[in-house]
């Protein structure tokens, strides 16, 4: 499942401070647990996640496997201009997942 | 033999305790043993500990005088049972030669020994069962105070909020929903949100049939998921809908004059907003001592005594009991082992170690029901499951969700016969 979850405010007054989140689903897999069998369970994690504003790259984290299932960051950042922020999310087994959301300033 | 720490600290206190009050035998006689709450746990252990040892002193403190049991009261929300065979009364525990003190416990002393009363009274013990149940930790949820709870009842402590809820439901146009705010672990009975969304959307398909049930959950993983989902689809279609913590379902505060509930990810404005909030220890535990950085008491799993204050010990919903559910039932087990602790110790017997059994009934429409049992026993400091328990079957037929709807309502009878018959 592709489903990523984004939370930017519409709107915003130039200057102000505003709180991003991101929310992914993914099962983070971290390649140490074994089945009943005891065949190991392959790595499948993010490794690495990034917001861009307007193209500029203004957070970014490397991800590990002890990170849990369905990563949920939040972060801050000051409202300059009217745009775009895009979200990317990298990982094991070709792993790629975007996602993006418009801010108007006032 | 391997002799742990634990089991070395109650050999010794086995053997110390003798020698520094040898009164202790002559006091156990006349011991008096006080119990602050009146619910399943509460009820249970006083009780015990009079059948085990009529020559305690047996004090069991209560305020409320009429007892509202939670279990089964998400039936009374759908209008399909009345309040009063939910409400029990204290008078057959007094006659057993309890005494039973129609206040609220203030002020726990450990030092000296003694609890205060509303009325500015004091009563003295040398053993105190705590059994509170749970308290709201609204600092939890912002915009969730006690001034909200008439506009997003919680109904999570049964009596009016149950029937402020039936209330709101009832008076609710066709077309409404209806949205429940269900919190992380631990929690006061983990099922029971998803068995009450079961049975308002029930009573909506009859009465409000265009209306729906949106549960917004600080949970991805529900007790029983397969159970509740089949169950949902057969009877209510997509009436319930339920968005889990990984879709953003964790509510992170309320506006109650607007009637707002706020996830991580959106804003809802529902007709009904059934907020049940983020819990803790009811509140005297708190002040005993008892309850710790998480909220709830941490006990020793093999005695219940409480690992911050002595003489102390804790039961039911509000100690930390690791995979035991917070439930009536395992309420009632451990209020019945934590008596026969207690009557060990005051006679110098080293307690035994209890094996807890508690079940838990779901029903999710009239005559249907599935349940899940367990039996639970200290490791540590918590409590594990054992084997011989479990969940009803995925795929059982109609005629045993039909015989543990029965049983559901058996097991009420049974149990608060127990607890107040």
């Amino acid at each position: 499942m592709a489903a990523a979850l984004i939370s930017v405010p519409k709107q915003a007054k130039r200057g102000d401070i505003i709180e991003i989140k991101a929310l992914t689903s993914h099962i983070m897999e971290t390649g140490y647990r074994r089945t009943a069998a005891g065949d190991l369970v392959p790595r499948d994690i993010i490794t690495s996640f990034a917001c861009r504003y307007n193209g500029r790259e203004i957070f970014r984290a490397d991800l590990f496997p002890a990170i849990a299932a369905n990563p949920f960051f939040s972060f801050f950042t000051v409202a300059n201009e009217s745009g775009k922020f895009e979200f990317e999310w990298i990982g094991d087994n070709g792993y790629s997942n975007t996602a993006s959301a418009a801010i108007t300033i006032l | 033999m391997k002799v742990t720490r634990r089991e070395a600290v109650r050999r010794l206190a086995a053997s110390v305790i003798p020698l520094a009050f040898p009164a202790i035998a002559r006091a156990q006689a006349a011991a008096r043993v006080v119990v602050v709450g009146g619910g399943f746990g509460g009820v249970a252990c006083a009780r015990a500990l009079k059948r085990l040892e009529p020559k305690l002193v047996v004090t069991l403190i209560e305020p409320t005088g009429i007892f509202t049991a939670c279990p089964l009261s998400n039936e009374v929300i759908a209008d399909l049972r009345e309040i009063d065979a939910q409400q029990f009364g204290y008078d057959k525990i007094a006659a057993q030669g309890i005494t039973v003190v129609p206040q609220a416990a203030t002020k726990i002393d450990p030092h000296a020994h003694s609890v205060a009363l509303a009325d500015g009274g004091t009563l003295g013990y040398e053993r105190l069962v705590l059994s509170p149940g749970i308290d709201f930790k609204l600092d939890a949820l912002p915009g969730y105070d006690e001034a909200a709870f008439e506009k997003m009842p919680h109904a999570w402590q049964a009596g009016e909020q149950t029937l402020l809820l039936r209330k709101q439901l009832e008076a609710m146009d066709d077309g409404g929903t209806v949205a429940i705010a269900v919190p992380a672990n631990p929690a006061r009975c983990p099922p029971a949100p998803y068995e009450r969304a079961s049975l308002i959307a029930h009573y909506l398909k009859a009465k409000k049939p265009r209306s729906k049930v949106l549960i917004l959950d600080a949970k991805d993983e529900i007790p029983q998921q397969r159970l509740f989902e089949d169950a949902w689809k057969t009877f209510y279609g997509d009436m319930i809908e339920r968005v889990p913590l990984s879709q953003g379902g964790r509510v992170t505060s309320v506006e109650p004059k607007t009637k707002t509930i706020i996830t991580e990810f959106g804003n809802y404005t529902p007709e009904i907003a059934n907020v049940i909030p983020p819990q803790k220890a009811g509140r005297i535990a708190e002040i005993a001592g008892a309850a710790d950085r998480t909220g709830w008491c941490p006990i020793d799993p093999v005695t219940f005594a409480s690992k911050l204050v002595p003489d102390i010990h804790v039961i039911g919903d509000a100690c930390l009991g690791g995979g035991i559910p917070k439930s009536a039932s395992a309420a009632n087990a451990q209020g019945k082992a934590c008596a026969a602790t207690i009557v060990d110790q005051l006679s110098g017997k080293t307690p035994e170690t209890p094996k807890l059994r508690g079940i838990c009934y779901d029903t999710v429409a009239p005559g249907y029901a599935f349940s899940l049992a367990g039996t639970y026993v200290p490791k540590d400091d918590i409590f594990v499951e054992t084997g011989n328990g479990g969940s009803s079957a995925v795929d059982a037929p109609r005629e045993t969700r039909a015989r543990e709807a029965a049983e559901a309502q058996a097991w009420f009878k049974t149990i608060t016969a127990d607890s107040f018959g």
